[in-house]
């Protein structure tokens, strides 16, 4: 354990938690686009900046990925902060102008119009969903390529990828909203990654509850009964309360 | 394609994964690119993330995917380059070539490409021609260099 501050307030933290876990506790809010506390911390959005004094010296570093360390001070609110959130703030609503999630922190920090122009572009390259795709899914469909200004996500080749099971982890955490995800008729669309899955029917109600081929992934990784990748999660819950119910009162 | 080749590569390095930008390096040196099949299969066989491969190969300036020409020309557009009309010397290939940076002549001769920094400013503006660095250019040296290179 070590001893640290944090906007005043004195903690004990498991050495090398990453200080955004330990404000979190204490109630202090760090913004951030790029965090997950299931992944890797990434430390690309630059927007958990804080300010970390240390054997006297001051310096701005982010609270993601940072370490608690013995007897550091650190500053999440501090006007040196503030400032240069508002600037990487003001980066980001330059490249991404119509992304909700950046105009709601351009608001609140009173970041008004960006110097360097209104981009259109929809992705801010946090990289959740690549650090998702690897870490917790490990289907590697997707990854970052290329570099400086022509990095991006994509699929290998920019060709539909047949290591996508169609999950939507990416979809779910992006922030901006980059990754549409369409369920039509059986089929399921990623449209950012070409990629299209047939949707599994529930044996019970017929309606299409998870791609085949996400449902193939899990059948093959983890030992679950039958059940479990023919009917949809909603069937099965009433068959088992069905089950309960028949056995009476026990 | 002789996917053998990729396979003598991957095995001079012992199937070692953390050797994947040597390997890369040795495919690209056999087939003068880095064709979509060889990095799938050297992927596969080494079983390393296709995304990961592709990543490396796109992130790097030296890799290309594209097939590039028989002799490849980089201009060299650093800082120190720069001032001293590195862009003029493009300019120049550009129009002798008929091509852009980036581009191949049709009949597969030439590549023309940029770089940021080949750490020898001492020397600029340098051209690269096939490995071999020419420093000190200028519009003169470029045409006899031309001249030299319509020869091979």
């Amino acid at each position: 354990m070590v001893s640290l501050t944090i906007d005043g307030n004195v903690v004990q933290a498991e050495e090398r938690t990453p200080l955004i876990k330990i404000a979190e506790k204490l109630g202090i809010r760090i913004p951030t686009l790029c965090y997950h506390p299931a992944l890797e911390p990434y430390g690309t959005c630059r927007l958990c900046t804080v300010e970390v004094v240390k054997k006297g010296r001051a310096r701005l570093v982010t609270a993601c990925n940072y370490p608690a360390e013995e007897g550091i001070v650190v500053h999440t609110k501090s006007e040196r902060v503030i400032k240069a959130r508002k600037l990487i703030i003001e980066l980001l609503l330059s490249r991404c102008s119509k992304a909700k999630v950046i105009q709601e922190l351009a608001e609140e920090y009173g970041v008004k119009e960006p110097r360097f122009g209104e981009g259109d572009e929809d992705c801010i390259l946090c990289g959740l969903c690549v650090r998702v795709c690897s870490e917790i899914v490990g289907a590697n469909a997707i990854s970052f390529t290329s570099r400086g200004i022509d990095r991006e996500v994509s699929t290998p080749f920019h060709i539909a990828s047949e290591e996508c099971i169609g999950c939507g982890a990416c979809a779910y955490l992006c922030p901006t909203d980059a990754i549409k995800l369409e369920d039509i008729k059986g089929t399921r669309k990623i449209e950012r990654w070409d990629t299209s899955r047939p949707l599994q029917r529930c044996s019970i109600c017929g309606n299409y509850f998870a791609p085949v081929a996400q449902l193939e992934y899990i059948k093959n990784r983890l030992n679950l009964p039958e059940e479990i990748f023919q009917n949809c999660p909603n069937c099965r819950r009433k068959s088992y309360a069905e089950q309960v119910a028949a056995l009476g009162h026990i | 394609m002789n996917l053998v080749l990729v396979d003598d590569i991957i095995a001079r390095y012992r199937w070692e994964k953390a050797a994947i930008i040597a390997i890369l390096q040795d495919i690209q040196r056999e087939f003068n690119y880095l064709p979509q099949e060889a990095l799938t299969y050297a992927a596969s066989r080494l079983a390393i993330p296709l995304t990961q491969v592709y990543s490396l190969a796109t992130f790097y300036r030296a890799f290309s995917l594209k097939p590039r020409g028989k002799h490849l020309i980089t201009v060299c557009l650093g800082t120190a380059c720069h001032v001293r009309g590195a862009v003029r010397i493009l300019e120049k290939l550009e129009r002798e070539l008929g091509i852009k940076a980036g581009e191949t002549t049709d009949d597969m001769r030439v590549s023309l490409e940029t770089v940021n920094c080949l750490g020898a400013c001492a020397l600029g503006p340098i051209v690269v021609i096939d490995g071999q660095y020419h420093g000190q250019m200028t519009s003169v040296k470029t045409d006899s260099i031309l001249k030299k290179l319509r020869k091979l």
